[in-house]
C-alpha cells in the first residue's frame, strides 16, 4: 500500500486499507516507547509547527513528544498571547510561519474545515488535530488502534458512545472509523444533544443508556462540554449524571469484557465515576500512551519520503 | 540469470559460519544474534539453532528493522514498510553478531548499528553475512562471510529463504531481467 497524501484531515476520506496501514504502522512505532532510547533519526532535520487555536493538553504534548521522538523540530503555538489579538488572520498566520521555512502544520481550530483552507493554500503537509464539531482524526485512529490491540479486530464489535454527540468532534471521528472498519456504533445521549439525521453516519441512536449498552464490547464516554454548550441542555450536571453516567449498573449491562474508553479530560463524578474511570476495565491511559505512537505513525508517513 | 547456491550451499554456509563465530568468540559467554529484517532475520534464527546445536546454549536472538534509520528517506518516493524491531534483552556488554543476506553498500548495517546503539553499549558488534557482493560506499566490512562474489552494478543478488520465498537459494540477476 502506497501511502501518497500530502495531509490528514478526517477519517471520512480515508478508505479502510489507508486506516489499516496507519494502524499497522503505529505498531512498530509504539515498539520504540518501549525502548531506553526512545528515539528515531527520521525526521531529523524536518521541522513541525503545531498550531493550537482552542486549548489541549494531551493533543498538543502528544504530538510535540511524536515530533521530538522522530528527531524533529517541534515548534508550537497557542493563539492566546499571540499576534491573533492583533487581528491576523489564519492563513496570514500559517504563511508568515511558513516563510520561516517549517515542512508541517498540526492545527487545531474552532472552525470547521479551517485545516482543509491551510491544505489548499499551502504547500506543506497539515494535520486536523480538531476542527469545531467536524473531525478529530488522530483521536479515533489511536482509538481504532488501542481496541484492536485490546480485541484483536474491529469487524464485528459493538461501540456505544455516550454524550454530548452533537459538539463533538471526537465522536463523528470515530463512527467514520469504525462503520469503515465493519463495527457496529450506537450514540447515545439527551435528545438535545443528538444531531438530528445523524442515522445517515450508520449509526443506531438511543436516548437510553440501558438500551445503548447492552452487550456492546466497547463504551466510549464523552464530556459534556461547558464550553460549547448554549443554554441549559442538559439542565445541569447531576441531572447529566443521573441520567448518562457510566454507573456501575449499567456498565453491567455490557459485556463482561468490555472495554471504558474516554478522550480526556474525564470530568470525574459527571459522566464517569472516579472508580469506573480507575478500574481494571477503563483503557483511558492506553488511549494516551498510544497516541504517541499513532501520531509519530502519521507524521512518518506524511512526511518520512520525497514530496 | 544464474544460481550463485542452493539449498545445501546455504546449510553448509551456515554451518561453518556458526563454527566460525564460535572460535573467533570462544564459546557462546556474552553472545546475541540480531537479524536485519527481512531474510537477516530467517538466516540469523539458523545461526542461533545451529550454535545451539554444538554448544547446548541457546543464544538470545532478537530482530531489527533499519527503515527509520535510512539515510535516503527523503529520497525515495515509495514509502517502505516498517517492521518489527523486537530486542527484548539488553545489549550492555554483549557481543552482538549483525545477520544479513546481502552486503552491499554498507548504509544498512550503517543503520543497524546505529539501532542498536540507541538500544545499549554492546562490548562489540560483528557482521556476518551470506553474501558479500563488493561495492562499499561506506568504511564497513563483514566478520563472517559465506561467499564473496564480485559484481557488477548492473546485477542483483537475491537471495531467497524457505520461510519467505519458499526455497533456498541464491540468484545474480541483471537488472531489467526478471
Amino acid at each position: 500500500m502506497n501511502f501518497k497524501r500530502k495531509d490528514l484531515l478526517g477519517i471520512e476520506d480515508l478508505s479502510p486499507e489507508e486506516i489499516i496501514f496507519i494502524l499497522d504502522t503505529a505498531k512498530s512505532f509504539r515498539e520504540i516507547l518501549e525502548r531506553p532510547i526512545k528515539m528515531v533519526p527520521t525526521l531529523r532535520g524536518k521541522t513541525v509547527a503545531n498550531l493550537f487555536f482552542e486549548p489541549s493538553t494531551r493533543t498538543r504534548l502528544s504530538f510535540e513528544l511524536a515530533e521530538k521522538r522522530l528527531n524533529a523540530d517541534a515548534l508550537s503555538f497557542s493563539s492566546v498571547g499571540s499576534s491573533v489579538a492583533k487581528g491576523e488572520t489564519l492563513l496570514d498566520t500559517a504563511k508568515n510561519i511558513l516563510a520561516m521555512k517549517v515542512d508541517c502544520f498540526v492545527l487545531r481550530h474552532v472552525s470547521p474545515g479551517a485545516p482543509h483552507l491551510l491544505a489548499r493554500e499551502l504547500d506543506v503537509s497539515v494535520i486536523n488535530a480538531g476542527d469545531g464539531a467536524h473531525e478529530h482524526p488522530t483521536q479515533a485512529l489511536l482509538d481504532l488502534y488501542t481496541i484492536r490491540e485490546r480485541k484483536g479486530r474491529i469487524k464485528g464489535l459493538k461501540m456505544a458512545i455516550v454524550g454530548d454527540i452533537t459538539n463533538s468532534r471526537v465522536a463523528r471521528s470515530n463512527i467514520w472509523g469504525m462503520g469503515k472498519l465493519g463495527a457496529e456504533v450506537r450514540v447515545c445521549g439527551p435528545p438535545t444533544l443528538i444531531p438530528p439525521d445523524i442515522e445517515k453516519m450508520g449509526v443506531k441512536v438511543s436516548y437510553s443508556p440501558e438500551e445503548a449498552l447492552e452487550g456492546v464490547d466497547v463504551i466510549m464516554m464523552l464530556r459534556i462540554q461547558k464550553e460549547r454548550q448554549k443554554g441549559s441542555l442538559p439542565p445541569s450536571l447531576d441531572e447529566y449524571r443521573e441520567f448518562f453516567s457510566l454507573t456501575e449498573e449499567r456498565l453491567d449491562l455490557a459485556r463482561e469484557d468490555a472495554l471504558v474508553m474516554h478522550p480526556g479530560p474525564v470530568n470525574r463524578g459527571v459522566e464517569l465515576p472516579a472508580r469506573i474511570a480507575d478500574g481494571r476495565k477503563s483503557i483511558i491511559l492506553d488511549q494516551v500512551t498510544n497516541g504517541v505512537a499513532v501520531r509519530m505513525a502519521i507524521l512518518y508517513l506524511l512526511l518520512g519520503r520525497r514530496r | 540469470m544464474s544460481q550463485l547456491m542452493d539449498k545445501e550451499d546455504i546449510r553448509r554456509i551456515i554451518q561453518r559460519l556458526s563454527h566460525e563465530i564460535l572460535e573467533k568468540n570462544k564459546g557462546t559467554k556474552d553472545l546475541v544474534i540480531v537479524g536485519i529484517q527481512r531474510r537477516g532475520v530467517n538466516l540469523a534464527e539458523r545461526v542461533s539453532k545451529m550454535v545451539e546445536q554444538i554448544e547446548g546454549e541457546a543464544l538470545p536472538t532478537g530482530i531489527l528493522d533499519i527503515t527509520l534509520y535510512r539515510d535516503d528517506l527523503t529520497q525515495i518516493a515509495h514509502q517502505p514498510i516498517v517492521r518489527n524491531t523486537d530486542i527484548s534483552f539488553s545489549l550492555e556488554g554483549k557481543k552482538v553478531i549483525l545477520v544479513d543476506d546481502v552486503l552491499y553498500t554498507g548504509r544498512t548495517v550503517r543503520a543497524a548499528i546505529d539501532v542498536l546503539l540507541d538500544f545499549g553499549r554492546p562490548q562489540k558488534i560483528e557482521l556476518a553475512v551470506l553474501v558479500d557482493r563488493g561495492h562499499r560506499e561506506l568504511p564497513i566490512r563483514a566478520d563472517y562471510v559465506g561467499k564473496n562474489i564480485p559484481t557488477s552494478s548492473e546485477e542483483m543478488v537475491e537471495v531467497k529463504v524457505q520461510e519467505l520465498d519458499g526455497k533456498d537459494e541464491v540468484l545474480i540477476i541483471k537488472r531489467g531481467e526478471h
